[in-house]
């Protein structure tokens, strides 16, 4: 069953030059898919994932996420529809500096107001889950960016979302971190059949990855499956 | 979780945030003090003035104070003086002659106001006694007997200075009153100054002159059957009862044809400042706190240009606007009501302190005993206007928060997100 689901999407940026990030895209991706979107900078992929993340709008077509068409929610449902429905892992992290590793993973689910005990226990297994168990207590500052990084994907998967877009994640890692990033996202991917998109640009992603797909001038240029 | 991340973020730039709450505290404490200050005055002088000149509560014939006539005595004024002195409402009353006329001596003449008074009945009113700075005269004991204020002693001639600048001055001498009679008749008297006193208010130091109620009825008039009184003036035991206008109105109809005034009608200079005050407090604070607004607004807009990544992945994740509101709100709020609180309670602790101890402002004591103000100021200040200032400072709070809010509420989550 398709997760997400474009159809001829466009985004056309207009100017002196009409830019076109996004040009006639059509894809299907299931559940469960560990995918990477990968291709040159400038190529799309950024604007695709913001697309499908809710946080821009497409110029044309359509995108079906569950059977929802997602370009006709107002602002405020696409709110809603994020905190429900999308895990976000970014190129920097971007945890909130002032709250533990613990209260950035449950951050998400107290906005969707889950129940304390929920919270705790999904808190301490994904806390474990990515190696951090010991952590938890700690503030950003205080852990590497590759641990950093491992609270950002727990705090994504942590209200169990339909899917997860990470954006360049691991642009920021040495090549050890990124490797224990793939290896955690690979065995959550597995085990809670959790759906990642990647945007990369990173050949260790693309290696893990298990569809490629690659754009081009806001094309798509090849779509690569290798289950 | 919105409130924790508000009150940490608050710490995130120790320095700053202290900055701006030491402001605030600073900002606050200096207000208030001055408001003690000026409150400290207004209320020093509404004092002085209710308990050494007018009292609470004057009784006059009507058209008196608008004609000072010497035959508009109070219809029964001695009738009237002893059912308020069975009052259990009246601490203390006193019955005066006040008359118009001319003091002169070798020097020159001077406008006057006369004032007969009863010595020991007005002692127990205005403790007048208590402001003779020279002779030995216990209070005008002699029917030709006139204590005179020092400002006038000094234009009179009468003051001396030592190489030292202590000053002393010349009794026993003679100096002469005129005034018009009852009948229209000018009547001169001759008499011999037996005390100077001086009071926190030197102009009317300079004006009014005090002899025997009884020497100067003679004088005036020597058909009325009793001792004649042009103003009954009485101190209740509550301050309150004064500005009680069914209580003003029951004496008017217990004393027949006759004009009641409180002290805010007698002084309407006090009761300005008195129920000015509030203006006062509202225009001191509103610039002050004006200057904090632009302090907070600089602080909270750099912050939130600071975070404007974080407010994009909060932004991203789904928190919805309300909520990225109130945090912004709720931080601005304990950034300023954190220093709030310190700088009232310091104000608060200074305003008690000097309420005590006073502060000496004998340095400028002519200009200010020409204002009726003494060497000492105690300053005070209602509890009721701490809670309109804190109710100030959290409007300033909110209002300094919005525009940051907005801001943030602004950001497109998809390009903060990547701000650098």
């Amino acid at each position: 069953m398709n997760v997400i689901e474009t159809q001829n999407l466009h985004k056309t940026y207009t100017g002196v030059v009409d830019v076109h990030a996004v040009n006639d895209v059509n894809i299907q991706i299931e559940a469960g898919e560990f995918t990477a979107i990968v291709g040159p900078s400038g190529s799309g992929k950024t604007t695709l994932l913001n697309m499908i993340g809710g946080l821009d709008r497409p110029s044309r077509g359509q995108i079906t996420i569950n059977g929802q068409d997602i370009t006709q929610l107002s602002n405020n449902e696409l709110i809603d529809y994020r905190l429900h429905n999308i895990g976000f892992v970014f190129q920097a992290y971007n945890l909130i500096p002032v709250l533990t590793a613990k209260e950035n993973v449950e951050f998400v689910m107290l906005l969707q107001k889950r129940p304390e005990a929920e919270r705790d226990a999904r808190v301490k297994e994904l806390m474990e889950a990515v190696g951090l168990g010991d952590r938890m207590r700690n503030r950003p500052a205080q852990m590497s960016g590759g641990q950093q990084q491992r609270v950002a994907v727990a705090r994504a998967l942590a209200p169990k979302p339909k899917f997860i877009l990470a954006d360049e994640p691991t642009a920021n890692l040495d090549s050890v971190s990124t490797a224990t990033l793939l290896d955690i996202m690979a065995e959550l991917n597995r085990k809670e059949g959790t759906t990642f998109i990647f945007s990369t640009h990173d050949q260790r992603v693309i290696d893990r990855a298990r569809r490629v797909i690659t754009l081009e001038d806001g094309k798509i240029v090849s779509d690569e499956r290798r289950d | 979780m919105i409130t924790l991340i508000a009150w940490r973020n608050v710490w995130r730039s120790k320095l700053r945030s202290m900055v701006v709450i030491t402001a605030v505290a600073l900002g606050l404490l200096a207000g208030i003090f001055m408001l003690a200050f000026s409150y400290g005055i207004n209320q020093s002088r509404a004092r002085d003035i209710i308990e050494t000149r007018i009292s609470h509560v004057q009784i006059h014939a009507p058209d008196f104070k608008d004609e000072m006539k010497v035959s508009l005595t109070v219809p029964n004024g001695a009738q009237i003086i002893e059912q308020l002195r069975q009052d259990e409402k009246v601490a203390a009353v006193a019955g005066r002659l006040v008359v118009q006329g001319m003091l002169s001596n070798t020097r020159g003449a001077h406008g006057v106001m006369i004032n007969g008074i009863d010595p020991e009945s007005e002692n127990a009113l205005t403790r007048f006694a208590e402001r003779q700075i020279a002779g030995k005269d216990s209070f005008i004991k002699k029917n030709n007997g006139i204590w005179v204020g020092a400002a006038l002693m000094e234009k009179l001639g009468y003051e001396t200075e030592d190489s030292l600048g202590n000053k002393d001055y010349k009794l026993r001498k003679k100096i002469n009153l005129s005034f018009q009679r009852s009948d229209g008749q000018t009547q001169a008297a001759s008499f011999r100054i037996s005390g100077v006193y001086r009071s926190v208010n030197s102009k009317l130091d300079e004006l009014n002159v005090y002899v025997r109620q009884d020497a100067l009825a003679a004088l005036m008039d020597t058909s009325f059957a009793e001792l004649p009184v042009h103003e009954i003036a009485f101190l209740l035991h509550e301050q309150e009862v004064s500005e009680d206008s069914v209580y003003l109105a029951s004496l008017g109809e217990r004393f027949g044809d006759v004009q009641v005034e409180n002290w805010k009608d007698l002084a309407p200079d006090i009761k300005l400042a008195d129920e000015s005050f509030g203006i006062t407090v509202g225009i001191l604070m509103g610039i002050i706190l004006l200057a904090l607004l632009f302090g907070i607004i600089n602080t909270m807009y750099m912050a939130v240009m600071e975070r404007t990544r974080e407010l994009g992945m909060l932004m991203s994740v789904g928190m919805n606007k309300g909520k990225v509101f109130m945090m912004i709100m709720l931080e601005t709020l304990f950034l300023t009501l954190i220093g709030a609180p310190i700088g009232m309670l310091i104000a608060y602790g200074l305003t008690l302190y000097f309420g005590s101890a006073g502060i000496d402002i004998s340095a400028i004591a002519e200009g200010a005993s020409s204002m009726g103000v003494g060497t000492m100021v105690y300053t005070e200040l209602e509890t009721a206007y701490y809670f309109t200032i804190a109710i100030m400072v959290f409007f300033t709070a909110l209002f300094a928060a919005i525009f940051p809010a907005i801001k943030a509420l602004s950001l497109n989550p998809a390009e903060a997100v990547r701000a650098i």
